[in-house]
């Protein structure tokens, strides 16, 4: 079952043109990545699909309903974690986890939702006590309390330290494996690569890519890296193969990394070198996404 | 859960809210009793002309201070609350369950009653027993006018919220609409009827408020119900025309730079 079509969809606000013929699906059950710089129109597509903002042009279906007049029916279902929105902040967790599930027809118990979050400890604790991550993941636990079919994340970990991030991926792998449809917006390339089935990266409005994330990585194939610090008084033009020299770093980029290694190491060997710091480097994720990216 | 029960959830939730924000909570109610115990104390002994009989200033003070605490709670304390949560899109993450719109309001609304009453009963008390001012003469008028200016004055709150761009100006917007208005109405001190400001002030609800008030307390025994039924209608006016203005226009989400 398809949770998600989205068919050349357009908006403008003014004489911008934000979202510029859009178009992708997102299957039941998968965990599907929106990815671009700011400004590239992620949140305007996320929020025509939760129905905060209308359409200019496009179809638009969730869970089978047009969100522009989904209304109540719609958002029982969807469950919303927002960019930047705050909690209440004068109730306890449970206080408001109840508040909430009181909104939705059939919630998820209350200490289960806490207990996903990983807030059961912050239980009776105001949530103007919790710090800037609590809140967010108990922001998160508001979007997941009506048991949602589907999830919109919009940038969940923005702001997190390294190890805040960690524990939100964990709540979103969890949310997964309860056989959520989940849509992710994000601006980092390792948490699309670590959470995402498949990625959609946006760049002007625009879809400029668009599969898994090793499908995308294999796009950039051809662009294998060969590094080692250039032997000092070595005249870079002696070597066997072209190199960029960046700092002292001899760079070689390749279509064919074996067959350039075998006659750098060849000639290195004839020569009695050893070249210092030596690796091979398959292009990133974060690579291909700039590359897709860096003519904006 | 049905609909009833979904907005007394929402009274509750407002209530916990408001009263575990002690600071805001204790200005609430201590404003009204502070201006009542300066300007009782300035004016001691005097007697405050209204229409066309004087009356003690502390009979005067009563009526016109619960009326500025009635409106502190809803009008000052809806639009300052409802301009941070947009603010801080707690708004917008409401807006995305399926709440709807009139359970939200119903909860800001009821809660900022329930706040009116204490303070109302409070206000009331305190003259009574500190200033041995009447009891309200029209108790069931003075509740009318009470439910009626709170109600109008909540929904002028909300209609506040759209002229604020963000949550940093909202006490500068409010207090700079709220306060002068208050001041010319008569709420500090009596505005002859004649008098420009009093013309001025006619155009706006607040003077009408206290006139209904005092009406309802009727300290000179006037009036033969307590009811002001012309100030009563154009206040209700107000919060009518803001009723319809703040549907058409209230917005969920935060202004975009």
């Amino acid at each position: 079952m398809t949770a998600i079509v989205v068919e050349g969809l357009r908006k403008s606000y003014g004489a911008l043109e934000a979202v510029r013929g859009v178009s992708f699906t997102v299957e039941e059950g998968e965990v599907f990545g929106l990815l671009g710089p700011n400004g590239a129109g992620k949140t305007t597509t996320i929020e025509i699909l939760e129905g905060y903002r209308r359409r200019d042009a496009g179809t638009v279906s969730v869970l089978g309903i047009d969100p522009a007049v989904g209304g109540r029916k719609l958002r029982e279902r969807v469950g919303l974690v927002l960019q930047e929105a705050a909690v209440p902040p004068m109730l306890s967790v449970r206080e408001l986890v109840e508040l909430y599930r009181g909104y939705y027809p059939a919630p998820r118990p209350a200490a289960e939702i806490i207990e996903l979050v990983g807030l059961t400890e912050k239980t009776d604790e105001r949530v103007q006590k919790l710090s800037g991550g609590q809140q967010r993941r108990l922001d998160v636990a508001l979007g997941l309390v009506g048991d949602p079919d589907l999830i919109f994340l919009d940038e969940p970990t923005t702001g997190f330290d390294p190890s805040a991030r960690r524990a939100a991926w964990e709540v979103v792998r969890n949310m997964r494996t309860l056989g959520k449809t989940i849509v992710l917006t994000t601006h980092y390339m390792d948490e699309a690569q670590y959470l995402a089935d498949r990625i959609c990266v946006i760049a002007a409005g625009e879809v400029v890519a668009e599969g898994a994330p090793e499908t995308l990585r294999a796009r950039t194939e051809q662009r294998t890296r060969i590094r080692f610090e250039l032997p000092p008084g070595l005249d870079a033009a002696t070597l066997p193969v072209p190199v960029v020299v960046e700092a002292g770093v001899a760079v070689i980029e390749t279509p064919t990394p074996t067959r350039s290694l075998r006659d750098l190491t060849t000639w290195a060997v004839a020569q009695g070198l050893e070249l210092t710091n030596l690796e091979v480097m398959r292009p990133s994720l974060e690579d291909v996404y700039l590359e897709l990216t860096e003519h904006e | 859960m049905n609909s009833g029960a979904i907005a007394l959830r929402q009274v509750e939730f407002e209530q916990k809210s408001f009263w575990r924000n002690p600071a805001a909570a204790f200005f609430s109610f201590l404003f009204p009793i502070i201006f009542l115990v300066v300007f009782a104390t300035l004016f001691k002994g005097s007697m405050a002309p209204v229409g066309n009989v004087e009356v003690p200033y502390d009979d005067y003070y009563i009526p016109a201070l619960v009326a500025f605490g009635v409106m502190g709670a809803c009008f000052t304390n809806i639009a300052m609350t409802i301009s941070a949560r947009r603010d801080t899109g707690i708004l917008k993450r409401l807006r995305g369950t399926p709440l709807p719109p009139w359970a939200f309001i119903a909860g800001v609304v009821g809660s900022s009653i329930i706040v009116s009453i204490v303070l109302t009963v409070i206000t009331t008390v305190f003259g009574i027993t500190v200033y041995s001012v009447h009891m309200p003469e029209h108790i069931l008028a003075a509740a009318v006018t009470v439910a009626v200016g709170a109600l109008s004055f909540c929904a002028l709150g909300m209609a506040m919220t759209i002229v604020i761009p963000n949550a940093d100006a909202a006490p500068a917007i409010v207090n700079g609409v709220f306060l002068p208005i208050v001041f010319i109405s008569g709420t500090f001190f009596p505005v002859p009827e004649t008098s420009v400001l009093a013309q001025i002030a006619q155009v706006f609800p607040v003077r009408h408020f206290i006139n209904a008030m005092f009406t309802a307390f009727d300290p000179a025994r006037q009036s033969a119900s307590g009811f002001n039924a012309g100030d009563l209608l154009i206040m209700a006016a107000w919060g009518v025309a803001a009723v319809v203005i703040a549907s058409l226009r209230f917005r969920w989400e935060p202004r975009k730079n």
